[in-house]
């Protein structure tokens, strides 16, 4: 089983089929649940505070706004996890929204750096690209399996 | 609860606010002046369609759900007192959105709107003035709307350099007290009982009370106050009444001690506004530290800087008090005279004023200069000549906020009468 990062990290069609295939899917979805679950501060609705940005330094300096750096506190430790990585270029939004582009482009940028099995794919446009589209992530998946 | 004792419903439009740390901080400080914010409710498509629409191609989605739900409001779709548009600060591309919102926002409805860059510092107590704002103009519209002063009332403005009381009777100033800050409630009392000396009455002859500023609570309380509200409604009432500009449009702009205000008025209400002032170099507390290096008292300032052509050519840079301050010194050494420089720091705070603040508001003739500032002629004047207007300063100008808080709290006058 490998961590697999998925872009957009919204995405809960990525992150099933990354599941699915007996893979532990890295997105939102976690860092967001561990945030919200943690006790001790109530500051809804995903319990972040003004510590997050400033854990975010570690990944985007203080010039950098705060918004993206608090992002950044979410998703840094993921990356930084990954195994793998699947990035879906220019997604639909009922796809997997990511709400700043700044914070994508550093977020993909930091996957296509970091030494590891990574697939890149274009958002399908057509019911035959979508096919092909899964078949592509399915084989990345069966490959990673082998790998390990 | 009764439909009066709703809670002012706020629209949220932001973007990085929950990432940023600070959503806890926009809520307790709605809280608090009893408002309650909510997220415009729109569908994926409405975000598409509103996307098209306004035609801004921003790459960001939260910015283009930000787009959506101002057209919700903007449309009629949803419902809202007031609207909030805030976004993280030194973002460029949400800056453009922000701005263009507010201004299709302001063409195209009559809800009040107040627009602000944050970072994860973001207290509860910087938003608390703002929304407090436009909790205000959503809850007292008809408080607001009041043009004639009536009974004899007081107002107090509690401000962060000064403390100043007017004595109102029958739409005339009748006593004025004027103080430096330093005990808030101590200069208040000062400033009371100077306007009671000059007015030659009683507190117990004053039929209510309003009070302002950043002491207003405190002072409030203390006094017995009838109207405590905050210093970006209250002084935009009082501007455009003591200027006679209460039909039509109006800017008001306020160079304060520790933060600056611009506010767009239509008919003596409030439309959208600012307050900043990222550093006290864009503050007239700048000014201040102006007149101590140059030895002279600051009401001798603006003279001073009069004797100058405008000081344009001294270089200045107020951005910031300490580099300010170092521009001072450099300029004296240099061996500009001092009314040259005493020219240039007033140009150099207008001219923050003009690229902080006044990009955030839209700017309508008549421009009105109110609070002590006012007084210093040579920054009247380079606001003139940047905004390319005559600047106009009301009699009065440096007790706005306690003209407006005599001429609002008269409110309860009638009310009081009523009663009895």
């Amino acid at each position: 089983m490998a961590k697999v990062f998925i872009y957009p990290a919204t995405s809960l069609i990525l992150s099933d089929l990354v599941a699915r295939f007996g893979h532990e899917p890295l997105g939102s979805a976690l860092s967001i649940r561990e945030h919200v679950q943690t006790p001790g501060f109530d500051s809804p609705p995903i319990q972040m505070t003004s510590e997050d940005p400033q854990k975010g330094l570690k990944w985007a300096a203080v010039e950098v706004p705060s918004g993206i750096r608090g992002r950044m506190a979410l998703y840094g430790p993921l990356v930084e996890e990954a195994e793998a990585a699947i990035i879906i270029d220019e997604p639909d939004l009922a796809f997997g929204c990511m709400g700043c582009a700044r914070t994508n482009e550093l977020l993909v940028f930091m996957l296509r750096e970091k030494e590891m099995p990574k697939l890149e794919l274009r958002y399908p446009a057509s019911k035959e690209e979508g096919v092909t589209f899964v078949a592509k992530i399915k084989q990345f998946l069966k490959e990673l399996e082998v790998k390990e | 609860m009764s439909a009066k004792e709703q809670p002012v419903r706020i629209a949220q439009i932001t973007c990085g606010a929950e990432y940023s740390g600070i959503q806890n901080e926009i809520t307790s400080a709605a809280e608090t002046v009893g408002a309650k914010m909510f997220y415009p409710d729109v569908a994926l498509k409405d975000v598409k369609r509103a996307y098209k629409d306004f035609g801004l191609p921003v790459k960001s989605p939260d910015l283009k759900l930000a787009i959506a739900r101002a057209q919700a409001i903007v449309e009629g779709r949803i419902e809202a007192d007031g609207i909030f548009i805030a976004s993280c600060f030194r973002c460029a591309e949400a800056a453009i959105v922000r701005n263009e919102l507010r201004r299709y926002i302001v063409e195209n409805s009559k809800i009040p709107v107040v627009s602000y860059s944050f970072n994860e510092r973001t207290g509860a107590s910087t938003l608390l003035t703002r929304l407090e704002a436009l909790s205000t103009i959503a809850k007292r519209r008809a408080l607001m709307a009041r043009e004639v002063q009536v009974g004899t009332t007081m107002g107090v403005d509690s401000g962060s350099s000064t403390t100043k009381c007017i004595i109102m009777q029958d739409n005339e100033i009748i006593g004025t007290g004027w103080r430096p800050t330093t005990d808030v409630l101590k200069s208040a009392d000062d400033v009371v009982s100077l306007a009671l000396t000059e007015s030659g009455l009683k507190l117990s002859d004053i039929d209510a009370i309003g009070t302002t500023g950043y002491g207003r609570f405190l002072v409030g309380k203390h006094i017995k106050a009838d109207l405590i509200q905050e210093e970006l409604t209250v002084n935009s009432k009082g501007a455009v009444y003591l200027a006679n500009a209460q039909k039509g449009f109006a800017t008001v702009i306020d160079i304060g001690g520790m933060d600056n205000k611009a506010i767009s008025v239509k008919d003596g209400m409030p439309g959208s506004f600012t307050m900043g002032g990222i550093c006290a170099g864009a503050s007239g507390r700048f000014l201040e530290m102006t007149s101590k290096r140059l030895g002279v008292d600051i009401t001798e300032l603006g003279a001073l800087s009069m004797e100058s052509e405008g000081g344009e050519n001294v270089p200045m840079n107020s951005y910031c008090i300490v580099f300010g301050t170092q521009s001072l010194v450099n300029a004296l050494a240099a061996g500009y005279k001092p009314a040259d420089v005493a020219a240039a720091a007033c140009h150099s705070v207008a001219q923050q004023v003009y690229e902080q603040q006044l990009q955030e508001v839209d700017i309508k003739e008549p421009v009105i200069m109110v609070g002590g500032s006012s007084l210093i002629q040579g920054l009247v004047r380079a606001m003139g000549r940047m905004l390319n207007t005559e600047v106009v300063v009301p009699h009065h100008a440096q007790y706005i906020g306690a003209v407006g808080g005599a001429l609002i709290s008269s409110g309860f006058v009638d009310k009081k009468v009523k009663e009895a």
